[in-house]
């Protein structure tokens, strides 16, 4: 634990600061796509920071490094394979959807559907229901009721 | 001495959770009343000696007492007294000592306000109560144990960490352990239920008020933590989704489809089984969140105990939690069988619409928060994924849920003509619609997501007014509005609940979508313009001596344009010598409609320091709204047939009590 927290304490005490005023690129449309990427590329030392956020050292390579490919004329996507080229898919905060990860990005709609399915059958079941079964609380059970709740 | 004591207490609560588990639980299955009764003492005891184990904890913290290895690593002599005191839960020993004292606590809660409930229920009740506590006794005991003294105690202590050092964060585990450990009350009676074999509407109106307690505490808790992030890290960020912030989102999230379902449970006797399920789901979510944080088996920013020996005992607490009560779940489910009878468009079909998103949402963010970890297991990926996926695939759930929410909250129980709640609403949907439009149309060439959110959030407070106001019946404006103020409490928390998200949503959506940044190397002296605002560095002050940490300390005076003066404030970088930890203290401005927000960094070669500067819209709408919402679950809860219920308590017990003399 000690270690991690020195760890910690190393890669912080390096500058205190997310993007510094001399990485700022003259061109403001340039500068918004430079921050854009940034947002989605994972600082590799950090907890969980993207390379935008964090003040470590290797974050403000990364982010020097995007602005030289965006300077030289790369397009946002040719900066982000150029930088998962060198540091594999781990840097990437957004998953692509690719192999595997179709799981991930699938499974909640997946899961919205068939629990959308069921539901409908349930309420439809409800809406069918016999109302007898409404009144077969015992006599015994109305008088619990009725104690507990009281009003 | 006190440390003994304390030490011991706690294997003696252990003792009495061990003999609370498994009496009661006998006595309820043969009907022998005495061995049921126990139970209620026994609960207070554990109370009692858990909380005499956690007073001698605190105590060596105030005290400094340095034989004591969790003081050593945790506190330091010259650290305020506040903090002192606070960081006897800024670790993970004293912070799962506090767990179990909040579940010795809502267990004894239980016992002593549970007067109403048929007495095996209770004794049950309170069994499986004590049976986490038995698991949690143990960790601590035999993998955590806080009392661990040193043999050769050093003079001095290594401080808490710095980031720690703050009220909000202070506070913040208090309140996320009450709504984690709260949600424990709802496993319990779900557990019980399910030995007992009957779900009727009295359970979920035992059920209920738990949970809501138990989310109200959540939503404090989610929401001093966000709010802590935002002013401590340095760049005005709220919610970073966060492993560790996730893990309190999912119970927050099941506890909130909880509360809706008890109500159908409470109200027409159906969702019976699946309300069972999501309050063993709720308290599963907790004990994953106390893995996640506990284990530091997703690196977070929060894991600071990174020890998977603890890991592989909290998982097993959880394997056997869960597979235990979904095993038990599977078994007695089939006999629960729903009895109110309702048609496709009512208030119970809306419910199971919320039900239904908000669970998937759940899914949506345990499934990204887990991802990584099963994708270098099963496919050798190693991967992340971080707030683009999250804000991708959460937000559409969000838009749903707060399309459908004031409509089903307008829809009437058993059966609804649709059109009747929408004519109502007329009104709230054109506002809203006005209000979006005319906000896209002053912010051109930004995204149409901010303002369609927007409109959104004005849906949701007009339309919960609407609800409100359509509750005080038909008839003169004058006497509605007389009566809109004898309305029912928990119809008021529902409506005040409601429009806080809408609150939060407004927040999150112009604070996502307008905040405007500057960054640039400013001059001590020398205006400039950021949106509306001008900022002046007016001077730097270094090595500012605080009580025990060093600090560069900036004051920048923040100006209307027309040079006017609105505030003087402070952005300062602190190092603690002790830890060895930078900071960041932002300088911030708060305001009803925005916040500027003015960090400090580092003095730049060519003279002037690097600042950063943040206007940041309607920023402070984000906590308040978190606030209503938790004000709308209190207003719910001191609602009158809860009372009533807790009043019938008291007076059965005077009853009982004549003959006895």
């Amino acid at each position: 634990m000690m270690r991690g927290v020195i760890m910690a304490v190393m890669l912080l005490a390096t500058p205190v600061f997310a993007v510094q005023p001399d990485e700022v690129l003259p061109d403001p449309v340039m500068e918004e796509r430079a921050r854009d990427i940034s947002a989605g590329l994972r600082c590799l030392v950090c907890r969980n920071e993207s390379i935008d956020e964090s003040h470590a050292e290797l974050a403000r390579d990364l982010r020097l490094l995007v602005r030289e490919r965006l300077v030289a004329g790369d397009s946002n996507d040719q900066v982000v394979d150029f930088i998962v080229d060198r540091y594999g898919e781990y840097v990437l905060l957004r998953p692509t959807l690719t192999g595997s990860n179709v799981v991930l990005w699938l499974a909640p709609f997946a899961l919205l559907l068939v629990g959308g399915a069921l539901s409908l059958v349930y309420v439809r079941r409800r809406s069918v229901a016999s109302a007898p079964t409404e009144t077969a609380l015992n006599d015994a059970e109305q008088a619990r009721l009725k104690e507990i709740v009281g009003d | 001495m006190i440390i003994e004591l304390g030490h011991f207490a706690l294997i003696l609560a252990f003792m009495v959770a061990i003999f609370q588990m498994i009496v009661p639980l006998v006595g309820a299955h043969k009907g022998w009343g005495g061995w049921m009764a126990v139970a209620e003492p026994a609960a207070t005891t554990q109370f009692l000696l858990t909380g005499f184990s956690f007073a001698a904890l605190t105590y060596a913290f105030v005290t400094s007492d340095f034989s004591l290895a969790l003081v050593v690593n945790n506190s330091h002599t010259l650290k305020p007294m506040l903090y002192k005191v606070t960081g006897v839960w800024g670790n993970h020993e004293g912070s799962l000592l506090l767990w179990v004292l909040i579940l010795t606590l809502f267990g004894a809660m239980a016992a002593w306000f549970g007067g109403n409930l048929p007495p095996t229920l209770k004794a049950r009740v309170l069994a499986v109560q004590s049976s986490v506590a038995v698991a949690f006794f143990a960790f601590i005991l035999f993998t955590s144990n806080p009392f661990v003294r040193l043999d050769f105690p050093p003079f001095d202590g290594q401080d808490l960490n710095p980031l720690l050092q703050d009220p909000g964060l202070a506070f913040h585990p208090p309140f996320l352990y009450l709504g984690y450990v709260g949600l424990s009350m709802a496993f319990s009676f779900a557990v019980a239920a399910l030995i007992e074999g009957r779900v009727d509407a009295a359970w979920g109106r035992w059920v209920r008020p738990w949970t809501l307690a138990a989310w109200v505490f959540l939503t404090i808790g989610i929401g001093l933590g966000s709010w802590w992030a935002y002013y401590e890290l340095g760049w005005g960020g709220f919610w970073f989704w966060d492993p560790v912030e996730n893990a309190s989102f999912m119970p927050w999230l099941i506890g909130a489809a909880l509360l809706h379902s008890a109500i159908v449970v409470e109200k027409r006797e159906a969702l019976k089984s699946w309300t069972i399920l999501l309050a063993i789901l709720a308290f599963g979510f907790s004990l994953i969140g106390t893995f996640i944080v506990r284990s530091g088996v997703l690196t977070s920013v929060h894991a600071f105990a990174n020890d998977p020996e603890r890991g592989i005992f909290i998982l097993m607490i959880l394997a056997f939690f869960m597979g235990g009560a979904l095993l038990l779940f599977a078994l007695r489910a089939g006999t629960m069988e729903a009895k109110g009878v309702f048609s496709t468009v009512s208030r119970e079909s809306g419910l199971v619409v919320n039900n239904l998103i908000l669970a998937v949402s759940c899914f949506v963010v345990f499934i990204g928060t887990i991802w990584p970890l099963l994708a270098e297991m099963f496919f050798d990926r190693t991967l992340s994924v971080g707030p683009p996926f999250f804000n991708a695939a959460f937000t559409p759930f969000v838009f749903g849920l707060a399309v459908v929410l004031p409509i089903a909250a307008m829809l009437p129980w058993k059966r609804a003509k649709i059109g009747r709640s929408l004519r109502g609403l007329i009104p709230a949907a054109v506002l809203a619609l006005a209000v979006g439009l005319l906000v896209w149309a002053m912010f051109t060439g930004h995204t149409v997501l901010a303002p369609m959110f927007v409109a959104l959030s004005v849906w949701l407070v007009a339309g919960a007014a609407v609800d409100l106001w359509s509750r005080t019946g038909r008839g003169a404006v004058g006497g509605r509005v007389g009566r809109l103020f004898r309305l029912p409490r928990a119809d008021w928390g529902k409506s005040v609940a409601h429009a806080g998200v809408g609150v939060t949503i407004f927040g999150i959506a112009t604070l996502t979508g307008y905040q405007i940044e500057d960054i640039r190397v400013a001059q001590i002296g020398v205006p400039y313009q950021v949106g509306a605002y001008q900022i002046e560095l007016i001077d730097v002050e270094e090595n500012v001596q605080g009580p025990n940490y060093v600090s560069t300390l900036a004051h920048v005076a923040v100006r209307e344009a027309d040079g006017r003066d609105v505030a003087l404030v402070h952005p300062e970088r602190r190092i603690y010598p002790v830890a060895g930890m930078p900071t960041t203290e932002a300088g911030i401005n708060n305001g009803f409609t925005r916040d500027v927000y003015i960090t400090l960094g580092d003095p730049q070669q060519g003279g002037g320091w690097a600042v950063r500067t943040w206007i940041k819209p309607f920023a402070n709408w984000v906590w308040g709204g978190a606030i209503i919402m938790a004000l709308g679950g209190l207003l719910s809860l001191s609602d009158r047939r809860y009372r009533v219920a807790a009043g019938a308590a008291k007076s059965a017990d005077i009853i009982k009590g004549v003959p006895a003399e």
